[in-house]
C-alpha cells in the first residue's frame, strides 16, 4: 500500500513539470501579452516604458528560457509577483480568492452529496415508480437550466420581490458592526442563493451515478442472500447494498476533488463573489502569466494528488481490492 | 396540531427576517420620510456599483478606469475640470504661461496637508515629475512629462515646468495626480513603487481617505475632515464590485446601490420607467466623450479612394444606427472632436443618408453591378467584399456591423462580420493594420489636440493613427496647433483640422454615446453640466431626515 502511494508520488514529479511545461507554453503562444495593460488604446499613453518592463521580466526571452527561470524560483516556492499595477505577490493573490472558494464548494459538494445519495438510492429501491419519475424529471430539469438564468430569476423573486435574501457579494456593508451571530447569519443569508443554483445544477451527475450504481447492487446474489436471512429492508438496503453502492460514487468524488479550487466564473460573476473562477479568467485575459502559473501548478499538484488518495480510498473501501493484490503473490 | 405548526412556522420566518435585516428591500416598498428641511447635512454613505474591481492604489500606474475614479477622491492633480470643462484650481491656486509658450508657472495652495498631517508643498510636484519620467516606473500615460525639459521649485509654493518645445496641453496634463515625496521617495528610487505601502494603502490629499480593499469586493473611502476645500458631506464612499450589469441592476431595484456610472439604453428608456424607481432614483444623461467609428484601413486600394468611403457615409444611415442600437440615446459624430469643448465645431461637409447618391459615387470610382448579381464588381470582374472586424463582448458594436452590413448590401458591397476577443483583435489585427475596416470607439480629451491619432508620422504598431492617414495640411495644423497657447489661433487650426477630416473622411465617424447615470434620489446638490454630474461630487449632500446609512 505505503509502496504503491510512493511510487505514484514519484511518478507525479516530471508529470507535473510536464503539464506546467505545456502550460506555460499554451499562455505564450496565445496572442497578446501581459504588460498590454500599459499600451491602452489610448492617445495619451506611451510604449516605452512596456519595453522597459519586457526585458526587465525577461518577456523577451525564448519561451524555453522563460520557463526554466520561472521553474527555478517556484521549486524554491517564490511564485513572484503580478504583472498588474497592484504588484501582490501571487500566493497572496491566490490566497484571498482560494478560502471562499473552496468553502462554497465544499459546502456545495456536502449538500449535493446529501441530497443525491437518498435521491438516488431511493429511485432505485422505487424504480419507475412516481417518485422514480417525478426525481428523474426533476434531476434533469436542473441538470439542462442555465445557471445564470436561474439565478437572476431567483435573485428577482428572493431580493427584489420578496425581500428575503440579500442580492449578491458575501457581506452585508455594516458587516463589521453586527454582533456575532448576526454576522454569521448575514454570511449563511448570502450563501443561500449561490449554493442553491450551483446545486440544483449539479444534483442530477450524483443522484444518477447512485440510482445506477444501486441499481446493479439490488440485484446481486448476497443481496438476496441477506433478504433470505430475514434482515429488515432498511438493514440490507441501507447497510449492505449502500456500502457496496457507495463505491463508484468514491471513486466520481475523488476526480472531483481537484475541482473544489476552481470556481464557475459565471456563478461568481452573477453573485459578485470574489472567488477562483474570476482570478483565473480575469488573469488569462490580461495575459497574467505568473499569477496563471501559480494557478495552475497548485490545480495540477491537486489532481495528481487527488488521483493517488482516490485510488487508495477505494483501496480500502473495497477490501477484494486490498486482498486481490495479496492473494496474487 | 395544524395551528401551532403555522405559528412556528411563522415565528421562524419572523426570526429568519430578523436575522436577514432585509424585508422588504424592494424599490417598491414604502420609504419613511419624516417631517424635517432638506438642508444641506453632513453623513450617509454613498454606494456605488463598480463593473471591475481596481487594479492598484496608485492611479498613475494604473491604465482602467475603476482605479481612476477611486483614485480622483483620494488624490489631487494641480488643476482640474470644472463644471463646463475649462480648467480650474486644484492644488495650484493660479498660473500663468510666458509669451513664448515655453515656461509654464503654478502657484500651489499654501493650506493643503496629506492625509497623514504632512503639508503639501512643490517638493512634491518635483518628485512626482521624477518620479513619471524615471524609465523604471511602470505608468502607461508618460507623454505629456517626457515633453517637459525641467522643474524647478524656486520657493516651496511655487512650481516652474520649462518645455522642450512650446505644448499647449501643458497646463491639461497637469490635471495629473500628485504622489507624496515623503512616503515614496525610497520605493522610488529603487524602482520599487508597485510594492510600496502606498498601493495598499494610499495617502493622498483628496476629498476622501482610504479605508478598505477587499479584492474583488469592496474599495471603503471616508471623509477628509481637513480637506483643502472643506469637508465633503457624504461620510463614507463604497465601490461594491458587481461585475453582471444584470446584478447591478437587480441591485438597484432593490436599493443594494446607490449610483450607477451608466445605465445599458434599453435599461434607461424600458425598464426603469416606473413610479417606485423615479421616486427612488433621479436618471441623468449626458454626452460622453466617447466615440464610435467605422474605421478605413487606407492601405487598402478599395478605401484609398475618397469616392468610396463617401459612397459609403451616404450608404449608412446615422440616425438609423442612433435610434436601433442605443434608443436614441446618443447624438451623432460629424468629427473626431468632443462636443461642449471649446473647439468643436459643427459646421463641416455633412453626409446624408442617400443610397443613390452612394451608388453613383462607386459608380465613379470604378464598381458597377456588372454581372447583375447585386454586388458591384471593379472593372476586372473582383466583387466589393470586404471583412468587417470588431471585438467580441460589445453588443452594441455587433449591432453596428450587422445593420452597416445591411446598408452597405443595398448599395451592393459585400460584407462579412468577425468577432474576434479582445487581446488577439488588438494584438493580431489592429495593430499590424491587418484590417479591411474595423468598428471601435475613442475617447477625446477636452483639449482638442489630436496629434496622435491624425497624424502621418504615427503610424507604428504601438501608435494610434490606426487608419494610416496622411494628409500633410493636416500634419501641418496639428504641428502648429499643439505648440501655440493662443486659442484664438487654436480654434482657427481645430475648425479647419475638423473640415478636412469631414472631407476625406478616413473613417466614418458614427456618434458620441450618452452617458446614462443614475443616482439614488436622496442625494441632493446634482446639476447636470458638461462634464458630467460628477464634477461636484464633494457638494452632493442627503438631508438629515433622508439619510439612510448612519452607522459609523
Amino acid at each position: 500500500m505505503l509502496l504503491f502511494a510512493l511510487r505514484r508520488l514519484l511518478v507525479s514529479i516530471p508529470l507535473l513539470i510536464g503539464i506546467t511545461f505545456i502550460s506555460y507554453l499554451v499562455i505564450s503562444l496565445a496572442p497578446g501579452g501581459p504588460l498590454d495593460f500599459l499600451t491602452p488604446e489610448d492617445p495619451n499613453a506611451s510604449p516605452e516604458v512596456k519595453e522597459r518592463l519586457i526585458r526587465e521580466f525577461g518577456l523577451d526571452q525564448p519561451i524555453p528560457v522563460q520557463y526554466w527561470r520561472w521553474l527555478q524560483r517556484v521549486v524554491r516556492l517564490d511564485f513572484g509577483r503580478t504583472f498588474l499595477p497592484d504588484g501582490k505577490p501571487v500566493l497572496t493573490k491566490i490566497g484571498e480568492r482560494l478560502p471562499i472558494t473552496l468553502f462554497l464548494n465544499i459546502v456545495e459538494l456536502l449538500v449535493i452529496l446529501g441530497l443525491a445519495v437518498p435521491i438516488g438510492v431511493l429511485s432505485a429501491t422505487r424504480q419507475y415508480s412516481l417518485y422514480d419519475k417525478i426525481t428523474t424529471i426533476f434531476v434533469f430539469v436542473g441538470f439542462a437550466t442555465p445557471d445564470f438564468w436561474l439565478a437572476l430569476l431567483l435573485m428577482f423573486l428572493f431580493g427584489v420581490q420578496l425581500g428575503w435574501l440579500p442580492i449578491s457579494g458575501l457581506r452585508s456593508l455594516n458587516w463589521e458592526y453586527l454582533s456575532f451571530w448576526r454576522q454569521q447569519g448575514d454570511f449563511i443569508a448570502h450563501l443561500i442563493l449561490p449554493i442553491g443554483v450551483a446545486t440544483f445544477g449539479g444534483l442530477a451527475g450524483f443522484s444518477r451515478y447512485m440510482r445506477q450504481s444501486m441499481l446493479e447492487v439490488i440485484r446481486q446474489d448476497y443481496i438476496q442472500t441477506a433478504r433470505a436471512k430475514g434482515l429488515s429492508e432498511q438493514t440490507v438496503v441501507g447497510k449492505h447494498a449502500l456500502r457496496n453502492a457507495l463505491l463508484p460514487v468514491v471513486t466520481v468524488l475523488g476526480l472531483s476533488l481537484p475541482g473544489l479550487i476552481g470556481g464557475s466564473v459565471i456563478i461568481e460573476s452573477i453573485f459578485a463573489i470574489p472567488g477562483m473562477g474570476q482570478l483565473m479568467v480575469q488573469s488569462v485575459f490580461a495575459r497574467d502569466y505568473p499569477v496563471v502559473m501559480g494557478n495552475l501548478v497548485i490545480v495540477a499538484s491537486l489532481t495528481l494528488v487527488a488521483n493517488i488518495v482516490a485510488d487508495l480510498a477505494y483501496g480500502l473501501v473495497d477490501p477484494r481490492i486490498r486482498l486481490g493484490g495479496r492473494r496474487r503473490r | 396540531m395544524h395551528r401551532r405548526a403555522r405559528a412556528a412556522a411563522r415565528l421562524a420566518l419572523a426570526g429568519a427576517c430578523a436575522l436577514l435585516a432585509a424585508c422588504g428591500r424592494d424599490v417598491e416598498g414604502k420609504d419613511e420620510i419624516a417631517p424635517g428641511s432638506d438642508a444641506p447635512a453632513y453623513g450617509d454613505t454613498f454606494i456605488q456599483a463598480s463593473i471591475g474591481d481596481i487594479s492598484g492604489l496608485i492611479p498613475s500606474l494604473t491604465a482602467d478606469a475603476s482605479s481612476a475614479e477611486v483614485g480622483s477622491l483620494i488624490y489631487d492633480g494641480l488643476v482640474r475640470y470644472d463644471k463646463d470643462l475649462n480648467l480650474a484650481p486644484a492644488l495650484a491656486e493660479s498660473w500663468n504661461f510666458s509669451e513664448d509658450c515655453r515656461e509654464l508657472t503654478f502657484k500651489l495652495r499654501r493650506d493643503v496637508k496629506w492625509q497623514d498631517g504632512e503639508p503639501f508643498t512643490a517638493a512634491d510636484v518635483l518628485f512626482t515629475y521624477r518620479t513619471m519620467i524615471d524609465p523604471r516606473t511602470p505608468a502607461p500615460f508618460k507623454e505629456a512629462y517626457l515633453l517637459i525639459k525641467d522643474v524647478e521649485a524656486p520657493d516651496p509654493y511655487t512650481v516652474r515646468v520649462r518645455y522642450k518645445e512650446p505644448y499647449a496641453r501643458a497646463v491639461d496634463a497637469w490635471d495629473d495626480y500628485m504622489l507624496p515625496r515623503h512616503l515614496l521617495e525610497r520605493y522610488a528610487a529603487e524602482g520599487k513603487l508597485r510594492e510600496s505601502p502606498q498601493n495598499a494603502h494610499p495617502i493622498g490629499t483628496g476629498p476622501y481617505r482610504f479605508q478598505e480593499w477587499r479584492t474583488g469586493e469592496k474599495v471603503v473611502l471616508v471623509a477628509n475632515p481637513d480637506y483643502y476645500a472643506g469637508r465633503p458631506y457624504i461620510s463614507r464612499v463604497v465601490y461594491r464590485v458587481i461585475p453582471s450589469q444584470a446584478t447591478v441592476f437587480l441591485e438597484l431595484k432593490a436599493r443594494g446601490v446607490d449610483f450607477v456610472r451608466t445605465l445599458t439604453a434599453f435599461q434607461y428608456t424600458r425598464q426603469t420607467d416606473y413610479p417606485a424607481f423615479r421616486k427612488a432614483y433621479n436618471k441623468f444623461r449626458y454626452p460622453s466623450a466617447y466615440y464610435t467609428f467605422l474605421g478605413f484601413n487606407l492601405k487598402d486600394p478599395r478605401f484609398a479612394d475618397r469616392r468610396v468611403r463617401r459612397a459609403f457615409a451616404h450608404a449608412i444611415n446615422k440616425r438609423e444606427l442612433i435610434e436601433g442600437v442605443v434608443l436614441g440615446l446618443a447624438r451623432e459624430a460629424f468629427g473626431p472632436i468632443r462636443p461642449g469643448t471649446w473647439a468643436y465645431t459643427e459646421d463641416v461637409p455633412r453626409y446624408d443618408y442617400d443610397p443613390a447618391k452612394a451608388r453613383a459615387l462607386l459608380a465613379e470610382a470604378g464598381w458597377k453591378d456588372r454581372s447583375g448579381d447585386g454586388i458591384v464588381e471593379d472593372k476586372d470582374g473582383k466583387p466589393f467584399a470586404f471583412t468587417l472586424l470588431t471585438n467580441q463582448g460589445n453588443d452594441e458594436r455587433r449591432k453596428l456591423a450587422e445593420i452597416i452590413q445591411q446598408r452597405l448590401r443595398d448599395v451592393g458591397v459585400k460584407v462579412d462580420i468577425q468577432v474576434i476577443e479582445w487581446a488577439a483583435f488588438i494584438k493580431e489585427y489592429v495593430r499590424p493594420r491587418r484590417f479591411d475596416a474595423v468598428i471601435l470607439g475613442l475617447g477625446t480629451g477636452v483639449d482638442p489636440d489630436q496629434y496622435a491619432v491624425w497624424h502621418s508620422s504615427q503610424t507604428g504598431p504601438d501608435q494610434m493613427n490606426r487608419t494610416g492617414y496622411s494628409n500633410p495640411e493636416v500634419d501641418r495644423l496639428l504641428e502648429i496647433g499643439r505648440a501655440s497657447c493662443n486659442r484664438q489661433e487654436r480654434v482657427k487650426y481645430y475648425h479647419r483640422i475638423q473640415e478636412i477630416l469631414a472631407e476625406d473622411l478616413p473613417m466614418l465617424f458614427l456618434y458620441f454615446k450618452d452617458e446614462l447615470p443614475v443616482v439614488s434620489s436622496r442625494f441632493h446638490g446634482i446639476k447636470v453640466a458638461p462634464a458630467g454630474i460628477m464634477y461636484n461630487f464633494t457638494e452632493w449632500y442627503v438631508p438629515r431626515r433622508l439619510q439612510r446609512y448612519t452607522a459609523g
